[in-house]
């Protein structure tokens, strides 16, 4: 993966949330949704990202597609530093990164048609005529797998399977390279996840698409994905070859993860690593390592120290004092 | 866990059934001419102390069916007809305050979303304690340690000062379990958990599951799960029951389900899942979706999605029919039993 080309590279990234205490005073106290994070992604690729409940994936999207603004470090797109850039000279760069959501409901205004929602985007970036937008939609429509007459109807007339294709067609209305799928499937049944899924492999192939695919079902991001990270409380805890984290995992949280995950196959044995407890209140996250309060595995160290991501070889990095043996093979310092 | 022994329905001794579901049929009307059939002819038996799930796509009538057993269909919704019998009694001819001594005694139930269920205004203490005092004959201090011991049960060391919480103070997975101590506070025999890990994370998923295998068996009650995760179905229930469009479509063991399904939605169920276990270039998706439930057509509610749909089966909806080996399909493809299209 080393040899290609990187489409986007976030260093020391972070994400902090001021809380609020009271109408209008703002205390000291901040969630840090995002928190030192560092990864590339590389051209045609599928980076998932998976991770329970707060643990910042959807906050991690929202900032390198800038929808938030980063509290600090950069994030590079196709070689520039996108981070510091205001809203005009983003503007370049935004025709280029998409975003799908998970409902695709909420991101669909009701009163439009579908061609009015498919085509907004070339009304405010480009100088088509009304014929030649009208093509371009249903071009896109019968790239994500919907018929003419869907031109006229509006967003309630849908599945919510077909919603999310609209939102898909939307998305490639721009021929953007790269796109940030949050959780897209998983407010779906798994028969319509299927087609949903095959219809994001089919694109990403005929367009070379580069995705960030965020999810909380480890199944999904298995399947779609060519390298994963795992993240917990804002960090990322594991990040590797897709193999290597599913076959290979080596931080007590990926496995702890990975055994929690029912199975089909009435035949396997059940180990299931039971983790106690529930994750910190991210507003007073651990010192040291922020999956100690659960790790089976916890020592001093761990509550002095914040571990970083180590290489373990072969791309697979593991943020964890257990595999933290050469502090010379770092990545983040 | 083990997992139990299980036996085949046609083989359930009379008293052995709990639950037994007749024809029911549980209508939405919608306005004029627009009638959901959310539940349309469904029948099934739950053994004492069995696990049964109940799985199928968004709108196929879980839920309507979860609730017509608890009595509680909302409006526009009624029970049209039917029978729902428990321990022999027939339940939809009881009258609301007959209802309400089954329900919580007999038969309780867990939802998706646990503070919907909870009164955020009271300690969570005195809920479990009220739901005690209502359907046991205890005084208020009785019920106060019976709440404590039953919040110890469900994983609470700090029981004694969980009392005075308030549900917004908890986390997801805590109010959970504060719902299966609510549930379980009288001993059901029946708990009817409507997608209870569904908002909640793997980890704590796995942690709600034990909880519940664990208090079944110590309580020895029966469960029906409804759940469209399919892991879930496998790793807990004894039984499956597999609906689509309102109706069941097949029934079996969970071995049955899972190593030989047999209707074409099952087996595209299945195979539509990603796994962790195995890996595919491309997921077999299964094609369209779900007819809407107040315009199911008249032949098979699948035929329009089935790769082997038949002339008959534009034209003419299945029964649920029994095949030699005992199982139960709604598929014209086992019509001539034993007929077994692969
Ligand atoms: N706009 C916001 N203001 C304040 N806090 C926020 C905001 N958005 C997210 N957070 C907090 O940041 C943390 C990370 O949230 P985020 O939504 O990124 O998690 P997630 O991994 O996407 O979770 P989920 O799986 O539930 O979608 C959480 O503690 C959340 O409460
Ligand atoms: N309160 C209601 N008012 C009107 N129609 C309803 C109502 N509840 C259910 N229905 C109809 O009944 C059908 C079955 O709904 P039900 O909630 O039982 O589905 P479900 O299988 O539980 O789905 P899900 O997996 O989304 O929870 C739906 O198609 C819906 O249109
Ligand atoms: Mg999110
Ligand atoms: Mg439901």
């Amino acid at each position: 993966m080393n040899n290609k080309e990187k489409i986007l590279e976030v260093k020391q990234l972070k994400k902090y949330f001021l809380l609020r205490n009271g109408l209008f005073r703002t205390s000291s106290a901040s969630i840090k949704a995002v928190d030192d994070i560092s990864f590339a992604v590389y051209q045609g690729e599928t980076l998932g990202i998976v991770g329970e409940s707060g643990s910042g994936k959807s906050t991690l999207g929202r900032t390198i597609l800038r929808l938030y603004e980063p509290t600090d470090g950069d994030i590079w797109f196709q070689g520039k530093n996108i981070a510091p850039l205001g809203e005009r000279e983003l503007k370049p760069f935004r025709k280029d990164m998409q975003m799908i959501f998970q409902d695709p409901f909420s991101s669909l205004n009701p009163q439009f048609t579908i061609k009015r929602i498919v085509e907004e985007p070339f009304l405010a970036q480009s100088k088509l005529s009304k014929k030649e937008r009208t093509e371009k939609v249903l071009q896109l429509l019968e790239k994500v797998g919907l018929s003419e007459d869907a031109l006229t109807k509006h967003p309630h007339e849908f599945s919510g399977g077909q919603r999310q294709r609209i939102g898909i067609a939307r998305a490639l209305a721009m021929n953007p390279k790269f796109i940030i799928a949050d959780e897209p499937v998983s407010a779906l049944d798994v028969s319509i996840q299927a087609q949903v899924l095959n219809l994001m492999k089919d694109l990403q192939e005929e367009f070379h698409l580069t995705y960030l695919f965020i999810s909380h079902d480890l199944s999904v991001v298995k399947h779609i994905s060519d390298r994963v990270g795992v993240m917990y409380l804002g960090r990322i805890m594991e990040i590797g070859p897709k193999n290597a984290i599913y076959d290979n995992p080596l931080h007590p949280y990926t496995k702890a993860l990975l055994s929690s995950v029912p199975k089909t196959n009435l035949k396997a044995k059940r180990e299931r690593i039971t983790l106690h407890g529930e994750p910190p209140n991210p507003a007073e996250p651990p010192s040291g390592c922020a999956f100690r309060t659960r790790c089976p595995f916890a020592h001093d160290r761990c509550i002095t120290e914040r571990p970083k991501l180590a290489h373990q070889g072969e791309g697979h990095f593991v943020a964890c004092h257990l595999f933290e043996k050469t502090a010379a093979n770092s990545l983040s310092s | 866990m083990e997992k139990r022994e299980t036996i085949a329905v046609g083989t359930m001794a009379a008293d052995d059934i709990l639950l037994e579901v007749e024809h029911l049929k549980t209508y939405f009307y919608l306005g004029k001419d627009k009638v959901a059939k959310a539940v349309d002819d469904v029948s099934f038996a739950i053994k004492r102390g069995e696990t049964v799930a109940l799985v199928g796509e968004s709108g196929s009538g879980k839920s309507a069916t979860s609730l017509s057993i608890m009595g509680l269909v909302p409006s526009p919704g009624k029970i049209v007809s039917g029978s729902i019998k428990l321990n022999g009694k027939e339940l939809t001819r009881l009258s609301e305050k007959e209802m309400n001594n089954v329900r919580g005694r007999d038969i309780a139930m867990i939802f998706q979303e646990p503070m919907t269920s909870l009164d955020p205004l009271f300690p969570i203490g005195d809920q479990i304690a009220e739901s005690l005092l209502r359907h046991k004959k205890l005084k208020k201090k009785e019920a106060k340690e019976l709440a404590i011991e039953l919040l110890k049960k469900v994983g609470f060391v700090r029981a004694e000062k969980m009392m005075k919480e308030y549900p917004h103070q908890l986390s997801g997975g805590m109010r959970q379990r504060v719902m299966i101590a609510i549930a379980m506070a009288c001993n059901p025999q029946l708990l009817i958990a409507d997608e209870p890990t569904t908002a909640l994370d793997v980890t704590i998923q796995a942690q709600i599951l034990d909880l519940m295998m664990d208090v079944k068996e110590e309580f020895d009650s029966a469960i029906l799960l409804i759940t469209h995760d399919l892991g879930v179905v496998a790793e807990t229930a004894d039984r499956v029951l597999v609906m689509y469009g309102g109706q069941i479509v097949e029934e079996g063991t969970v071995e049955e389900i899972f190593q030989q399904p047999k209707h074409p939605y099952t087996k595209g169920l299945l195979k539509s899942m990603p796994s962790l276990e195995m890996e595919v270039e491309r997921l077999d998706a299964i094609p369209g979706s779900v007819p809407p439930s107040h315009q199911f057509p008249v032949g098979c509610r699948f035929a329009d999605r089935c790769k082997f749909a038949m002339e008959i089966c534009q034209k003419e909806n299945p029964a649920l029919f029994q095949t030699n080996g005992g199982r139960k399909v709604r598929c014209h493809l086992y019509e001539s039993e034993e007929g077994e299209h692969e």
